[in-house]
């Protein structure tokens, strides 16, 4: 057995403890990686290594995809500019020089790292998952310790395949009961950013509990987890369980056969003892989680859809009220402005938050036999996910509605590929960060689910989705 | 890596709360090589409005923080995006020391990767550093790694620092190079652990 009866561990310290390698006097310890995930911006991670004259240990335990600068319109084999053409080439020399399998511009199988590695079994419960990308907490929602870590780390991880790491402090947040109709795990995740802050959980792992979590589909886990990082937790864990293994069998790089089987008796012991301890808990009500977007220019600046954004003039403290004076300005809102009465200019749906298929079928579901207000770009998580929603139709929902059904990538999220949103514009966004900024400069983000973004579209403004689906098909 | 022990130099306070990676350093800067250096992108976006001119009022524009080493910044400093160049626009931009009430995790483990010294304060600490210092401008703070402590004026301020992060910026020491003293334990480790964890292979146990 991989994991021993125990009790009194969380889920995390048995994570924790599986890969210790050392363990210092100075309370760091050396971990073991057992997958690290690679993107294009990890270019600086390779130049250093190179440097050192430095082989990858383990390039069988690495994996690249091409996410971030990619295309996802016009001609992806001839990428037209040049610097965006480079750093798609860079990681194909860097991957095929240390011999990386790589999920490439041209595999059926690329897309957005945090939803390929999932897709593809490569992301599996009890594993150690690194990559330089902060969103790397998305894939906590199959059990892994999965964390975002910077260039050198990544070279260090590259060249040692183990990390050196000081054991954070352990939350549990437990969402109990059952969500609305209409309401996502994209909605439960940004409440809890607004109950907890954006640093809220700053030096701690989040273990995610509770009925209304076990009751989220992989998909709205991967969601969940993936937003850990904008409360400042490093990661994000649900414990594996049934859901998880049947996600998980018959995916590529996932264990076979009697394998499969030995593997789920192991990670069946990875929960939380019933005696577990955690540093700081925190429980909200699942019944009582509305629909919600954010107003401002961090993820807690987040509200339920049928209230107002907050008046400067109405805050005591003095500091509070200059951030929510410069958050509303940047914005473009009135102080106390009611939520629905905000026009949009454009809407995305994509990002590693939300592009998995149940995303894109939420969405679908109140685009169907609509049209959008505005202009808008669908971009699936992955080439694969692409693939299906086209079999199901998904895409022509899209296109009737008047959105551009797009490649896969990190695309307007980001923007790094040239997919921006323009200077004082305003975006409905299934990402994970309204940063200033954060979709172009001037850009202006309000995040939510999928079926808020369709909502947006369909009205032209922030709007519940509810209302929208009433008689229709869940 | 360069040593950090103690510095005297500048002082620009920044009070912005939640001060994220992508106002550090705009995405679109990310392409650059590190060799090209990157200090010139550094808050691109607060430092300059979008004709490209300075923003006058904007803190690092002042003439007496125009060449500030230290920085003063507010909770939560440096968290959202993993981008390890934000940190090497700061140490370009000939920052070495950033002191605030609390850092994102990541932001502070690639800081140490780099010389930058995240000295970590209480609200009330950081807020009085500021406050003395649009006083007094061109006041020079002192900070000692080593007794962990900021002089300020007349006043001292203890700081925090996790121990190991002080003892790298003291020595200068180098993480790939520590790890290879322990190559015979990793290589032990890696072989138990494929009897322990057979499915943790790639396509599983053929």
């Amino acid at each position: 057995m991989a994991f021993d009866v125990t009790s009194g561990l969380t889920l995390f310290d048995k994570l924790w403890s599986a890969h210790e390698i050392v363990r210092r006097d100075d309370g760091e310890a050396l971990l073991f990686v057992d997958r690290h995930y690679v993107h294009e911006g990890s270019f600086h991670a390779f130049d250093q290594i190179a440097r050192r004259g430095a082989a990858v240990a383990h390039p069988e335990l690495t994996f690249g995809v091409a996410d971030h600068y990619v295309p996802t319109r016009g001609s992806r084999a001839t990428i037209a500019n040049p610097e965006i053409a480079r750093m798609v080439r860079q990681l194909d020399d860097n991957t095929a020089k240390h011999g990386i399998r790589l999920f490439g511009l041209s595999d059926p199988r690329q897309g957005i790292v945090h939803v390929v590695g999932p897709e593809q079994g490569l992301t599996l419960p009890g594993l150690l998952i690194v990559c330089g990308d902060s969103h790397t907490s998305t894939h906590g929602a199959l059990g892994a310790y999965a964390f975002g870590i910077g260039a050198s780390e990544v070279a260090h991880v590259l060249a040692t395949q183990t990390i050196w790491q000081r054991k954070p402090k352990r939350m549990r947040v437990t969402v109990d009961g059952k969500l609305g109709s209409g309401i996502a795990a994209k909605d439960m995740a940004l409440a809890i950013i607004a109950r907890i802050g954006a640093d809220g959980a700053t030096g701690h792992a989040i273990e995610y509990a509770g009925s209304a979590v076990r009751g989220l589909s992989i998909e709205g886990r991967l969601t969940l987890c993936n937003l850990s990082i904008e409360a400042g937790a490093r990661l994000g864990l649900v414990a594996p369980d049934e859901t998880t293994f049947a996600y998980l069998k018959g995916r590529p790089f996932a264990p076979v056969g009697e394998a499969f089987a030995r593997a789920v008796e192991d990670w069946s012991a990875l929960r939380s003892d019933d005696d577990a301890s955690f540093d700081a808990e925190v429980s909200l009500a699942a019944a009582d989680i509305a629909p919600i977007v954010t107003w401002g220019t961090s993820p807690e600046d987040a509200l339920p859809i049928d209230g107002r954004v907050p008046d400067p003039a109405r805050e005591p403290n003095e500091a509070r009220a200059q951030y929510l004076r410069e958050a509303l300005d940047y914005m473009g809102i009135a102080p106390g402005a009611r939520l629905t009465d905000i026009a949009v200019d454009r809407v995305f749906i994509g990002s590693c938050t939300n592009s998995r298929i149940e995303d894109l079928r939420a969405a679908a579901a109140v685009l169907a036999g609509r049209t959008s207000k505005v202009a808008g770009l669908v971009s699936a998580g992955s080439s694969l996910v692409k693939q299906q929603a086209e079999q199901e139709g998904l895409d022509a929902i899209f296109r009737d509605a008047g959105l551009e059904w797009a490649e896969s990538g990190c695309s307007m999220c980001v923007g790094i590929n040239g997919d921006l949103v323009a200077s004082g514009e305003r975006c409905a966004s299934t990402t994970n960060r309204n940063f200033r900024g954060r979709q172009g400069p001037g850009a202006r983000t309000h995040l939510m689910s999928p079926a808020m973004v369709a909502a947006a579209a369909v009205t032209g403004h922030l709007a519940d989705v509810r209302p929208l689906l009433a008689g229709r098909k869940p | 890596m360069d040593k950090f022990v103690r510095l005297t130099a500048a002082a620009c306070p920044i009070d912005i709360i939640n001060l994220n990676t992508d106002q550090l350093l705009p995405a679109r800067f990310l392409k650059r090589p590190r060799a090209e250096g990157i200090g010139d992108a550094l808050l691109r976006d607060l430092r300059f409005d979008s004709a490209g001119h300075e923003v006058a009022d904007f803190p690092l524009n002042r003439p007496a923080w125009r060449d500030a080493k230290i920085i003063v910044g507010a909770r939560n400093f440096g968290c959202g995006s993993s981008r390890e160049a934000a940190v090497y626009a700061l140490v370009d931009y000939g920052i070495r020391c950033v002191i605030a009430p609390s850092f994102g995790d990541i932001f502070s483990g690639n800081a140490v990767q780099n010389g930058l010294l995240t000295a970590i304060v209480t609200d009330a600490e950081a807020a009085d550093i500021s406050a003395m210092l649009a006083h007094a401008p061109d006041l020079p703070l002192t900070v000692d790694l080593e007794t962990q402590t900021i002089l300020c004026g007349n006043h001292t301020y203890a700081f925090i620092v996790d121990p190991v992060r002080r003892a790298k910026l003291i020595n200068g020491l180098d993480d790939i190079g520590l790890t290879e003293t322990y190559r015979d334990r990793i290589a032990t480790f890696a072989a138990e652990d494929r009897i322990r964890r057979p499915w943790a292979i790639p396509g599983g146990v053929p």
